[in-house]
């Protein structure tokens, strides 16, 4: 019976409902796009440094472990690794930021593809000149290139050569000598990768670099390393990041249902009168409250899910370069719990008032 | 017998804003149980006020009252919800229907807190037959005319069997045809089943239904002449 009554009090203002319901459906958009935006760019990045094929991954002194930028080392370097015991292969990249979070890698072709198995093709083919430039499915799709098209980056003309299946690394690659150039990099490295003959030896190999005096400073990783650091709480500020949104959802779902407890709790004085009259508790009052307040937070989280996975597909199928997403499962209860704390908190006030108030004093308002 | 309702020079001031207005000065009453009492008096002599005094629904500033052996100044506020619930029925004047139920919804919802539920029991449904609002219980209040609404109210009022029946103005709305039928059943009520019925009234014609006719006059009860 309380049930009909509450449904049919959120039937009776349609609109605010909706409008609430849309309201805190938009802040659980918002954590869960926040999350699987986190979650997929990470999962993106894994899968292209997995793509590589290398065993070990090794950064020059100074740099962070997932940025790929920044600090060098020489190109000989290489020459050394080769001679390292168990290491069959070696190569290395230098990258380039283009703007946003978008990179250049410049690649040695014939190195990179020994090591992480040949280029899938989609359009064109390999470099056939300095000037050419690869680029995966995603960037193609986004930038609408196709494999004989000039693109400008870093203030140099380009050739798309050719369209690649995504996964192996970078986005765009161009040959190695001729990013060091633009850059004035010559000989120089931003990451070093290792092929063993054997993967199993991987720490054996890492404990023996690790002693050679010529190396203190670099960080050398296992590949599971490397990838393990792909996750949330290592990314720094992205967990901050994330408190924080959460935060403002609890503070604009609290307002928002606030809002629309108190004027239903004003606008509905009388009601609340006639239900005292007719024998309900205070307890009842806030009861019936509290179960509009929990529809609304249930409905908001549910409209909330479904927007985010428009927003998803949106995302992964509009700028797919740029930004990842995934669909985050495990987040739903956590924006549930998010909506419902800060719906029920707002209903708090609202609640106790229409509770306290003298029936009669209730039953003469206007 | 001890009389179901008793008051003791009741008084009771409304404080609005800065200034007091005496609503009742000092009533004294008493209804034995299974009585049907009607009260008259002008407009604004206080007859709603003692309603809501008797029903719980507000608090008094002096004097006493006793209903059915509880005096209610000494009555927490869960034994006040519980005297609302099981001891009397409340027609309001302005009938107080709740917007968003149907007829129906409405007296479900007082039987529900009254701590019934199941289908409605037999000679209820005769009631709901004998107020002629049987074939209007799926409408909501919005689209009852005001006479149809009063006799849903009545009906909400009856639907817990209460031991009082607190009826204010109850023929207000109605032709005289359904005002006979609504007096009709009263009076058939207090007769089968010893139900104690209040009723406030302007209508000499229908106070005349009542057993005894209680006078009041600013705020106090004054015999008849
Ligand atoms: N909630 C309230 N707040 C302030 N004053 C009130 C309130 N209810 C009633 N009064 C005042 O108390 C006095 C008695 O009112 P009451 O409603 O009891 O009269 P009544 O005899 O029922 O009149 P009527 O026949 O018009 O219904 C009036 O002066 C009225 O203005
Ligand atoms: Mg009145």
């Amino acid at each position: 019976m309380i049930n009909r009554l509450v449904i049919e009090n959120l039937k009776h203002r349609r609109l605010r409902t909706v409008l609430s319901a849309l309201s805190i459906g938009f802040q659980v958009t918002m954590i869960l796009a926040v999350a699987g935006l986190s979650r997929g760019m990470l999962e993106d990045s894994r899968n292209r440094a997995k793509g590589v094929g290398a065993d070990i991954w090794i950064k020059p002194p100074g740099a962070s472990a997932i940025s790929l930028t920044g600090a060098s080392m020489p190109q000989s370097v290489l020459r050394y690794f080769r001679e390292v015991p168990h290491v069959k292969l070696a190569t290395g990249t230098a990258v380039q930021p283009i703007g946003g979070i978008s990179t250049i890698t410049g690649i040695d072709y014939g190195e990179f593809v020994a090591m992480s198995g040949p280029f899938r093709f989609l359009d064109g083919g390999p470099f056939q000149s300095d000037d050419d430039v690869i680029v995966d499915q995603y960037y193609a799709e986004q930038q609408k290139l196709k494999a004989g098209d000039t693109v400008t980056i870093l203030n140099h003309q380009w050739r798309v050569c050719g369209v690649v299946e995504p996964g192996k690394l970078a986005r765009l690659f161009v040959r190695l000598h001729r990013l060091q150039e633009l850059t004035n990099s010559e000989g120089k490295l931003n990451q070093a990768f290792l092929k063993l003959d054997d993967p199993a030896r991987a720490q054996e190999v890492i404990r023996y670099l690790k002693s050679q005096p010529e190396l203190t400073g670099y960080s050398i990783y296992s590949i599971e390393e490397f990838l393990s650091m792909f996750s949330m709480s290592n990314v720094p500020g992205l967990q901050a990041f994330i408190y924080v949104i959460i935060g403002l959802s609890l503070i604009i779902g609290f307002l928002v249902v606030g809002l629309t407890m108190y004027t239903t709790v004003l606008e509905r004085t009388r009601e609340i009168g006639i239900l005292k009259a007719l024998g309900a508790s205070p307890l009842d009052i806030v009861g019936i409250l509290v179960r509009e307040t929990v529809v609304l937070a249930v409905a908001g989280w549910i409209t909330g899910i479904l927007l985010s996975l428009g927003a998803h597909w949106a995302i992964n199928t509009q700028v797919r370069a740029n930004l990842q997403s995934e669909i985050v499962p495990d987040w739903w209860p956590i924006a549930l719990a998010v909506s419902l704390i800060a719906s029920l908190l707002g209903a708090l006030y609202p609640g106790l008032r229409a509770a306290r108030q003298d029936a009669i004093e209730a039953l003469s308002y206007e | 017998m001890e009389p179901i309702i008793a008051v003791r020079d009741l008084r009771k001031i409304y404080h609005v804003g800065e200034v007091d207005v005496h609503a009742l000065r000092g009533v004294s009453m008493e209804v034995p149980r299974g009585e049907f009492v009607s009260i008259v008096g002008p407009s604004g002599s206080g007859k709603s006020t003692l309603f809501h005094v008797i029903g719980a629904l507000t608090s008094i500033t002096s004097g006493q009252v006793i209903v059915d052996g509880q005096d209610l100044s000494e009555l927490s506020d869960s034994e006040r919800t519980r005297l609302r619930r099981q001891k009397v029925g409340f027609v309001f004047q302005r009938y107080n229907l709740l917007p968003t139920l149907t007829a129906l919804g409405n007296i479900e919802i007082a039987r529900y807190f009254g701590g019934k539920s199941g289908p409605l029991e037999k000679d209820f449904l005769e009631i709901l037959r004998l107020l002629g609002i049987e074939h209007r219980l799926h409408h909501k209040p919005r689209a009852l005319s005001g006479g149809e609404q009063q006799r849903v109210a009545i009906a909400r009022a009856l639907v817990n069997r209460p031991a009082i029946l607190l009826a204010d103005e109850p023929t207000g709305n109605l032709d005289s045809e359904n005002s006979e039928a609504v007096l009709s059943l009263l009076r058939d009520l207090n007769h089968r089943f010893g139900q104690t019925i209040l009723m406030i009234t302007h209508n000499p014609e229908a106070a005349a239904f009542a057993d005894r006719i209680i006078q009041m006059r600013d705020g106090r009860v004054v015999q008849p002449a």
